[in-house]
C-alpha cells in the first residue's frame, strides 16, 4: 500500500496494532489504521455476506463493518458496547473491523515474521494470515487486510 | 499532484473557456451582433490557447492555432473582411481547434485531413489578404518545441550559454549607454554582471563626460565602459548580454589585438572591488545583492518597498467577484453541513426525549438553529451551482454539424444560459441534450424544400432554453418542424407490441411512446440521431438524475422536449419508511400515491405472487422486506402500507412497507465508496439519530420483482463471496 | 538578501500558474494581475522589484500597461519584462518603445524565466 511505501524509509522495523478476536490475537500494519471507535449498532445491508455487520455513520461517511470473528471463521459473539471498531484504510476504501479488544502496539523486525506452517487450517485463515509473530510467548497472526474484503482483487490483475 | 500536471489541468479547463469565448465571438461576428472588443477577444482566445499549448509542446495544436491566429490578426487589422464566408471558415477552424485541444487533453488522435483542410482554408483567407497588402507571415519553423519541465529540486542554476570548446579569446567591448537605457530600467551593473558569467572580465569606467554637479541631469547618461573579456564565447554570445539595450547604447565589440595585456592599470580601485563582487555574485546568482556604492547613475529613488503584498490581496478581494475553489473542498463543506443537519436533528430528538423540547428559551433557540442550518445548507448547495452555459455553448457546433450532415438550414436560439444548476447535473446533461438536439434537427425539422412548400421559412429553428421553476430547473428543446406523426407512432408501437391495438391513448400519451424502450421513430434510421440509441436511453439518463422528461407536439408546428431536473443531486426528498425493523428511504419522485389496502383488495396469483385491484386494473405487489431479504415470504405483517410507485419505464408496482415515518429531505451519501453497489439500494443517508438508512432504488426493485422469485423466496442468508462487494 | 517581489500580468490562467510556480520555486514573492488595468491596481499598493507582462490582454494590453507604468513616478524605473513569441519582432519593438526593459520568449521554461528576472534585478 502507498502508506507502506511512503513511510518505509523512516520506519525502524514494522509497526503493528495487535487485537483480540475471540481467544486469538491478530495484528495489522498500523499505517492502515485511521482511528478506533466503540461499537454502535449498524444498519443491515440487503444481501450482504454474514461477516458484514452492516454500515455505520462515521462523521458523514458510510462505513461498512466487517465482523472479523465471522470473517475468519471463528466462534461468533454478539457485538456489544465493549467491542472495538478499528477504522482502517484499504486502498481507496475505509472500513471498520469489529474486534474484541485492541491489545498492543508492536514494533517488530520484519525478519521475525514467520511463514504460516502448512497445517490443516481453514481456508479463511490461509487467506488472511500472512505470517506468524512470536511476541513474549504469545503468537500473533499478521493479517493481510487486502483480502478481508473479497472484492479487492488487485487492479493490476 | 506534480505542479506541471496541475498547470496542464488548468490549461485544458482554460482552453474550454476560451473555446467557448471564441465560438461566442465568431457567432456574434456572423450575426452582426459583435461589439468593439469582440475581434480582440476572439484573437486573444486563440492566442492564449497557442501560448499554453507551447508550454506543453502540443505541436499540432500550436501550429494550427498559429495559422488561425494569423487569419484572426488579418480580421483584426482589417486586411480580411468580416463576411459570412470568412466567419464560416473561422467557425470551422474553431471546431477543429476544439478537436485538437481535446485530442491533446485525452491523448487521442485527431483527423489530420480536417486539420489540413481547415489550415488551407485559413491560409487561403490570409493569403488573399496578404497578396494585396503583404504582411510578414511568421515562419512556423520559428516555433521551437521543447517540453517544459518544472524542476522540483531547489533553485535551478541560471542557464549559462554552453561555452564552445574553443580557445579563449579576449574581446574589447566599448559600451556607452544612452539615457533611454536607464529610462527602460536597464542597469549597466547588471549587464556587466551578465557579461561576467561569460568569462573573466576587466572593466574600465570612463566618467570624463560627467558634467559639473549643477549641470547634471539626474536622468542623463554620462558614463561609458570599456570591458576586456577573456572568454570562449563568440561575438554573438557576447552581444546576447546586450540584447535588451542594443538600440539604447553605443556598442562596439572587437577582438583584442593584444590579448595578453588587458589595460588594467588605471582601473578605479572601488570599481575593481565592485567587479570582484559582481563576478562572485554571478557565480552565486540566487543570492545576488545590489552592488552598493556603484558609480552608476542612480535611478530616481524608489518609494519604500515596505508596502505589503497582503494589502494588495485584500484590495483585490474587495474587487473580486469570483474565486476558483477546488470542487473537493466544496464537497467536504457540503458533507460537513450534512453532518450539521444531522446533529441538529439529533439534538432535537434528544431534547424531545428528555422532555425539554418545549422548555422556555430552548424551543426558540432550536428553531433559529434549524433555520440557520437550513440556510447554510442552501448556501453550500448554491456554491456548487453553475450556469448551464458550459453545456449550452457546446450546442452551436453540434447544430452546425448535424445541419451540414442533413443538408438542412438551422438556426439555434439559446435562452437562459445563466440559469444555475448543480455542477454534477451539468456534467451529465451534455449527452441527453446532444441527443435531443440531434433528434430535433434530424427528425423534427423538415427539409428546406418541404418547409417552403408548407409556407414556412426555409431556415428551421431549434430553441434551447433553461429556466428555474418551483425548485427545479426546466430545460426545453423545441423545434418548429413538422411535429410528431402520431398515426405512425401508434402504428409502430402496436407493431412492436408496446401497446394494444385498441389502447385508448391521448395525444400526449401517444407522443410519449417514443420514450419506450425499443421504439425508434424515423422510417429510415439515419446515423445522426440513431447511433443505435433510442430516446429511452435519454429518458433513463434523465431519470438517473432524478429528473423527468416529456414531449409535447403540435402537428405542423413542431415539438418540444421538456426536461425537469432537481437543482442538486446531493439532497433528495424522500419518504422514510420502516420494513421489518429496518429504516429505509423511498425517493418521493417515483411515489404516485400511498394507500392502506382494504381487506379483499389484494389477491394471490399463483404460489408466490400477489396483485392489488386498483381502479379497474391489477398491480403487482412486492413486499419490500422480502425482496431485500429482511424477512421470509410468509412473514408479511397483517397491516401494511402500500406505496404505488412508477419506474422510469412507466411500469407501476405496489411496494409494501410496514409503516410510514414521514417525508424528509435527506443528504445522499455514497454506499459504494467504501462498500460497493447493492441490489435494490441506490445510496445511503444518515438519519436524525445518527444511524445510516438506506435509500431504495425503485427501478431496481421493479426489475427484481419481474425476475422469477425462487420458491423459498429471497434468502436472507448471505451468498458466499457475493459480487455485491465488488467495487467500481 | 531581501526577497524580491515580482508582479506578473497575464490574462491566461495557465500562464499565471506557470509563472507563479516557477517564480515562487526560485524564492520570489509573486503578485499576479489578470490584465493591464488590474496590474495598475496592484501597483497602486505594491512596489514589485520586477514586472512581467503579457501583451495581448483584455481591458488594457501590455503596451498600455507599460506606458502607464513608465509615466508613474513610483514605477518608472522598475524593470519590465515582456512575454512574447520569438517571431513577434514587431511586438518586441513596440514593447521596447513603450518602455519595456527586456523580453522573455514563449514558450519559456522556469530556468529561462528566472534567469531573465535575475538579469534585471539587482
Amino acid at each position: 500500500m502507498t502508506n507502506d511505501l511512503a513511510f518505509a524509509g523512516q520506519r525502524q522495523g514494522l509497526m503493528l496494532m495487535a487485537f483480540r478476536v475471540g481467544a486469538q490475537e491478530f495484528c495489522i500494519d498500523i499505517m492502515t489504521v485511521r482511528e478506533l471507535r466503540g461499537w454502535t449498532p449498524a444498519t443491515a445491508i440487503p444481501h450482504a455476506p454474514a461477516f458484514v455487520s452492516g454500515v455505520i455513520n462515521l462523521r458523514g461517511a458510510v462505513l461498512p463493518i466487517v465482523d472479523l470473528a465471522r470473517r475468519l471463521g471463528l466462534a461468533e459473539s454478539a457485538p456489544s458496547a465493549r467491542h472495538v471498531v478499528i477504522v482502517a484504510q484499504i486502498g481507496s476504501q475505509t472500513i471498520g473491523l469489529l474486534v474484541d479488544a485492541v491489545s498492543d502496539i508492536l514494533t517488530v523486525d520484519e525478519t521475525l515474521i514467520q511463514a504460516t506452517p502448512d497445517v490443516a487450517v481453514s481456508e479463511q485463515i490461509r487467506m488472511f494470515v500472512e505470517g506468524l509473530l512470536p511476541v513474549e510467548g504469545r503468537m500473533i497472526s499478521l493479517l493481510n487486510l487486502d483480502r478481508v474484503l473479497p472484492s479487492n482483487i488487485p487492479e493490476a490483475a | 499532484m506534480d505542479p506541471m500536471a496541475a498547470i496542464r489541468e488548468t490549461f485544458f479547463v482554460e482552453c474550454e473557456e476560451q473555446l467557448g469565448e471564441l465560438e461566442r465571438g465568431l457567432v456574434a461576428l456572423e450575426n452582426g451582433t459583435a461589439e468593439a472588443d469582440t475581434i480582440n477577444a476572439v484573437f486573444r482566445a486563440v492566442h492564449s490557447i497557442k501560448g499554453g499549448g507551447g508550454i506543453f509542446a502540443l505541436e499540432d495544436l500550436v501550429r494550427f492555432a498559429h495559422v488561425f491566429e494569423t487569419s484572426l490578426d488579418g480580421l483584426r487589422s482589417g486586411t480580411i473582411e468580416v463576411d459570412s464566408a470568412a466567419t464560416a471558415i473561422m467557425l470551422r477552424a474553431a471546431d477543429v481547434l476544439a478537436d485538437l485541444v481535446r485530442a491533446a487533453r485525452d491523448g487521442s488522435g485527431h483527423d489530420h485531413g480536417r486539420v489540413a483542410s481547415a489550415s488551407a482554408e485559413l491560409a487561403a483567407l490570409t493569403g488573399a489578404a496578404t497578396a494585396q497588402a503583404p504582411a510578414p507571415v511568421d515562419d512556423l519553423d520559428d516555433i521551437v518545441f521543447e517540453r517544459v519541465q518544472l524542476d522540483t529540486t531547489p533553485t535551478p542554476a541560471p542557464a549559462t550559454p554552453a561555452p564552445l570548446p574553443e580557445a579563449r579569446r579576449t574581446w574589447v567591448i566599448r559600451f556607452t549607454p544612452r539615457a533611454e537605457m536607464y529610462a527602460h530600467a536597464n542597469e549597466p551593473g547588471l549587464i556587466l554582471r551578465e557579461l561576467a558569467r561569460l568569462g573573466t572580465i576587466d572593466v574600465r569606467l570612463d566618467a570624463d563626460a560627467l558634467p559639473a554637479l549643477d549641470a547634471l541631469d539626474p536622468e542623463g547618461a554620462y558614463f561609458s565602459w570599456t570591458i576586456h573579456i577573456e572568454t570562449e564565447c563568440d561575438r554573438a554570445q557576447i552581444r546576447q548580454a546586450f540584447e535588451w539595450v542594443e538600440d539604447h547604447c553605443a556598442l562596439d565589440i572587437d577582438e583584442a589585438t593584444d590579448p595578453s595585456a588587458p589595460p588594467a592599470t588605471d582601473t578605479d580601485e572601488g570599481l575593481r572591488a565592485l567587479l570582484a563582487r559582481i563576478s562572485q555574485e554571478a557565480a552565486e546568482a540566487p543570492a545576488a545583492a545590489p552592488p552598493a556604492g556603484a558609480p552608476i547613475p542612480a535611478p530616481p529613488a524608489l518609494p519604500s518597498a515596505s508596502a505589503s503584498p497582503v494589502a494588495v490581496t485584500d484590495k483585490r478581494a474587495e474587487q473580486a467577484t469570483t474565486i476558483r475553489v477546488d470542487l473537493q473542498r466544496i464537497d467536504r463543506l457540503a458533507n460537513l453541513v450534512g453532518e450539521l443537519v444531522i446533529n441538529e436533528a439529533m439534538l432535537t430528538q434528544h431534547l424531545t426525549a428528555a422532555g425539554l423540547a418545549r422548555a422556555a428559551g430552548l424551543a426558540n433557540t432550536m428553531e433559529s438553529l434549524s433555520q440557520l442550518t437550513r440556510e447554510i445548507q442552501h448556501s453550500v448547495m448554491a456554491i456548487r451551482a453553475q450556469p448551464v452555459r458550459s453545456v449550452f455553448q457546446r450546442m452551436p457546433r453540434l447544430v452546425r454539424e448535424v445541419a451540414a450532415m442533413t443538408g438542412k438550414t438551422v438556426r439555434l436560439i439559446c435562452e437562459g444560459e445563466e440559469t444555475e444548476i448543480d455542477k454534477t447535473v451539468i456534467e451529465r446533461l451534455s449527452d441527453p441534450l446532444t441527443h435531443m438536439i440531434r433528434n430535433a434537427i434530424d427528425h423534427g425539422l423538415e427539409t428546406a424544400q418541404t418547409r417552403i412548400e408548407h409556407g414556412k421559412p426555409a431556415e428551421g429553428t431549434v430553441r434551447l432554453s433553461a429556466i428555474h421553476r418551483s425548485g427545479k430547473i426546466v430545460i426545453e428543446v423545441s423545434d418548429d418542424g413538422a411535429g410528431l406523426d402520431r398515426a405512425r407512432i401508434r402504428a409502430k408501437a402496436v407493431e412492436k407490441g408496446l401497446i394494444a391495438a385498441d389502447a385508448p391513448l391521448t395525444d400526449d400519451e401517444t407522443d410519449n411512446l417514443i420514450f419506450m424502450p425499443g421504439f425508434s421513430t424515423a422510417a429510415t434510421l439515419s446515423d445522426i440521431s440513431g447511433r443505435g440509441v433510442g430516446l429511452d436511453v435519454v429518458k433513463q439518463s434523465i431519470h438517473s438524475l432524478g429528473g423527468r422528461i416529456s414531449i409535447a407536439s403540435q402537428p405542423g408546428r413542431g415539438s418540444t422536449f421538456t426536461l425537469s431536473l432537481p437543482l442538486t443531486l446531493a439532497v433528495l426528498d424522500g419518504m422514510v419508511v420502516s420494513v421489518a425493523g429496518h429504516v429505509l428511504v423511498v425517493p418521493l419522485g417515483p411515489i404516485v400515491e400511498t394507500l392502506r389496502p382494504a381487506p379483499g383488495q389484494t389477491h394471490r396469483l399463483g404460489a408466490q405472487s400477489r396483485v392489488m385491484a386498483l381502479r379497474g386494473g391489477y398491480i403487482p405487489i412486492v413486499d419490500t422486506g422480502v425482496l431485500l431479504g429482511f424477512r421470509g415470504q410468509d412473514e408479511t405483517p397483517e397491516q401494511v402500507v402500500a406505496l404505488l410507485v412508477e419506474g422510469e419505464n412507466g411500469d407501476r408496482i405496489i411496494l409494501e412497507v410496514d409503516e410510514l415515518q414521514g417525508q424528509r429531505q435527506i443528504v445522499i451519501k455514497s454506499l459504494e465508496a467504501n462498500y460497493g453497489a447493492v441490489d435494490g439500494i441506490s445510496a445511503a443517508t444518515v438519519m436524525g439519530d445518527g444511524r445510516v438508512a438506506l435509500i431504495v432504488d425503485v427501478d431496481a426493485l421493479i426489475a427484481a420483482s419481474r425476475a422469477e422469485i425462487p420458491a423459498a423466496g429471497r434468502s436472507p442468508t448471505p451468498r458466499h463471496e457475493p459480487e455485491t462487494l465488488l467495487t467500481r | 538578501m531581501t526577497t524580491k517581489t515580482i508582479l506578473t500580468v497575464d490574462d491566461s490562467r495557465t500562464m499565471r500558474d506557470m509563472l507563479r510556480i516557477s517564480l515562487e520555486h526560485a524564492g520570489f514573492v509573486v503578485l499576479q494581475a489578470e490584465d493591464g488595468v488590474h496590474g495598475l491596481e496592484v501597483l497602486a499598493g505594491a512596489v514589485p522589484d520586477v514586472v512581467i507582462t503579457d501583451i495581448n490582454m483584455p481591458r488594457m494590453d501590455g503596451f498600455g500597461f507599460i506606458e502607464a507604468m513608465r509615466r508613474d513616478q513610483a514605477h518608472r524605473s522598475t524593470p519590465i519584462l515582456v512575454l512574447t513569441t520569438e517571431s513577434d519582432t514587431d511586438k518586441k519593438a513596440r514593447a521596447r518603445q513603450a518602455g519595456a526593459t527586456g523580453w522573455i520568449v514563449k514558450p519559456f521554461d522556469p530556468v529561462k524565466l528566472v534567469h531573465a528576472v535575475r538579469r534585471v534585478s539587482a
